[in-house]
């Protein structure tokens, strides 16, 4: 009789726990199948848009429109994050350069920090605050309230005309705002030096330069050429693909600022590795 | 079921002038996970008719006119508008016949980073490529005025109210000059006196460019004022197709509640 018990004892854990196993399983290919649905959505758009980029119809105006608008957006937040990223970079490094009696390499290394580094990424970082939750929003919002559906009625291609144009607009504009990042940094940069000191602003610029070559900057411009490609792509995805209801435009918005962030900075890793391996 | 609807479609072409159906729908079935929204449509649209769809919020009217300009994909079924197959066409050639539907969205879907100016120049500029600079111009104060908006033509969407939103909506679908109209609920949230300017509105636009059009509506003035033939949707199929009359004394509760 023991012995009988014991078998069942056995026999109900052993398909408690298959039965577990068995939802698990199908909870976790419900999670797969969902995630790679996903990848294939955005395969998907990737190659719509590549297509539709290459169509004899580019959307010219409203290009240049996006252009202006996210320039414009942005300039005065990039110009102030730029100025102040060089002159607390100055600030901070000055002291431990004064202790090697090497401030004569401040400006030298301030700028290459800035134009390879923290140029790019903190712009892109700050871009892909405004303009990627800016597109995540707005073309969430033309989703939910059927203006992209409009567009395909009117035999508007609403992936040319909002979406082609947002990318290229973000792929061309915020190399030129990482730039002017660049330029503002190492303008902050010698207000940094003339703080403690004084260094006019030739000699200071002709030492900033002196350790920085073009293929330094290759790079670094290559790089913001993907970052603004990317935090087109992650904004006009997550907008484009929003879901029904009004509350889908705040999750397109705050997700693609998330995604655009992350994928900036996994970017910036795997340029910094490709750099490192090309250049030793 | 479905020889009696045919049978019905037959005999009732009250005012249209001839037989030749412009839309033809057939056995449409469209489901969102799991849930059955439209689970046996037939139905046919005639040339120059103007065709009332009634039936509860929610019964999927919304979809069934998506389908026909395939904003949404059916499941099963068949649909041809001008005796072409919607299902099977290409991207471009859908494209052509687009351009021959006018598309009235339930929530009016105007384009608002544009002025109304722009959101009327918009499609027209795109589909009317013959017109010239004048006639663009001409052309928008004309359906403005129709629409009796004529001084909202720098306003921006977010400066107009509901009604006003769904007019300039009416005038930017018009504005192309369709063969084929979908209004989707043309006269919700307006005031009865605007209501009947959009009703005439919409009979004008009938008679003056021969487009036949499917309204989708729950106001029964609308429906008195343009219906060459009602179809009511229940349970995801056609329950009821009949001229205005046989809905209007019909003793069928389903029917009755929609003519209190
Ligand atoms: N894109 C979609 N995805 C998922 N479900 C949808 C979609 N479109 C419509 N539905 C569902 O289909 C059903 C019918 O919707 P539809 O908009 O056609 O209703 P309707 O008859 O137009 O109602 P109303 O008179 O309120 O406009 C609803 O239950 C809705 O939730
Ligand atoms: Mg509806």
């Amino acid at each position: 009789m023991r012995k009988f018990t014991s078998v069942i004892k056995v026999k109900g854990f052993a398909v408690h726990h298959s039965r577990r196993l068995s939802e698990t399983t199908l909870e976790k290919t419900q999670i797969a199948s969902i995630f790679f649905a996903e990848v294939a959505r955005v395969f998907l758009f990737i190659t719509v848009l590549v297509r539709e980029s290459f169509s004899r119809d580019f959307e010219l105006r409203e290009f240049f429109r996006q252009c202006f608008q996210i320039g414009y957006k942005t300039l005065p937040l990039v110009s102030v994050t730029g100025a102040i990223m060089g002159l607390v970079l100055t600030i901070q490094s000055r002291p431990v350069l004064v202790d090697f009696g090497a401030v004569s390499w401040l400006p030298g290394m301030v700028s290459v920090s800035l134009i390879k580094e923290m140029g790019p990424v903190i712009t892109a970082l700050i871009c892909a605050g405004k303009i990627g939750s800016g597109m995540g929003a707005e073309l969430g919002s033309m989703k939910v309230t059927e203006q992209i559906e409009a567009m395909e009625v009117s035999s508007i291609n609403p992936m040319r005309f909002l979406v082609v144009t947002r990318v290229a607009a973000a792929t061309l504009m915020i190399p030129l705002l990482i730039l002017y990042a660049d330029a503002l940094g190492i303008l902050g940069s010698w207000a940094g030096a003339n703080i403690k000191g004084s260094v006019s602003f030739v000699l200071f610029f002709s030492q900033a330069f002196s350790p920085v070559d073009f293929i330094d900057f290759l790079p670094a411009v290559l790089k913001s050429f993907f970052f603004g490609a990317v935090i087109g792509l992650v904004g006009c995805y997550k907008g484009y693909n929003a879901g029904r209801g009004t509350e889908s435009v705040g999750v397109a918005a705050n997700s693609a600022v998330v995604m655009a962030s992350l994928l900036v900075i996994i970017i910036d890793l795997i340029a910094v590795q490709i750099t490192d391996m090309l250049l030793l | 079921m479905k020889t009696k609807q045919t049978e019905t479609f037959d005999k009732v072409h009250y005012k249209t002038k001839n037989n030749e159906p412009v839309i033809e729908i057939t056995n449409l079935r469209k489901s969102f996970n799991n849930q059955e929204v439209l689970k046996d449509v037939s139905l046919k649209l005639f040339d120059g008719e103007n065709l009332v769809v009634l039936g509860k919020s929610g019964s999927g009217k919304s979809v069934l006119i998506k389908c026909i300009v395939r904003l949404l994909n059916p499941d099963g079924g068949t649909i041809s508008v001008f005796d072409e197959n919607v299902m099977a066409l290409q991207r471009n050639e859908l494209n052509e016949l687009r351009k021959k539907i006018g598309f009235l969205f339930q929530s009016g879907a105007l384009y608002d980073s544009m002025t109304v100016k722009q959101n009327l120049e918009f499609p027209l500029r795109r589909i009317r490529k013959d017109l010239s600079e004048k006639d663009i111009k001409e052309k928008i104060a004309e359906v403005l005025e129709n629409v009796g908006l004529p001084d909202a033509q720098n306003k921006m969407p977010s400066q107009l109210s509901g009604g006003m939103r769904k007019r300039i909506s009416l005038a930017r679908t018009i504005v192309v000059d369709p063969l084929i109209m979908l209004y989707d609920e043309p006269t919700t949230g307006l005031d009865p006196a605007t209501s009947d300017e959009i009703s005439l509105l919409i009979n004008d636009v009938q008679t003056k460019y021969k487009t036949s059009s499917i309204i989708i509506t729950h106001d029964i003035a609308c429906a008195r004022a343009n219906a060459n033939r009602i179809v009511l949707l229940l349970d995801g199929a056609i329950y009821k197709e009949g001229s205005l009359e046989t809905f209007e004394h019909s003793t069928d509760p389903e029917i009755k509640s929609f003519f209190r």
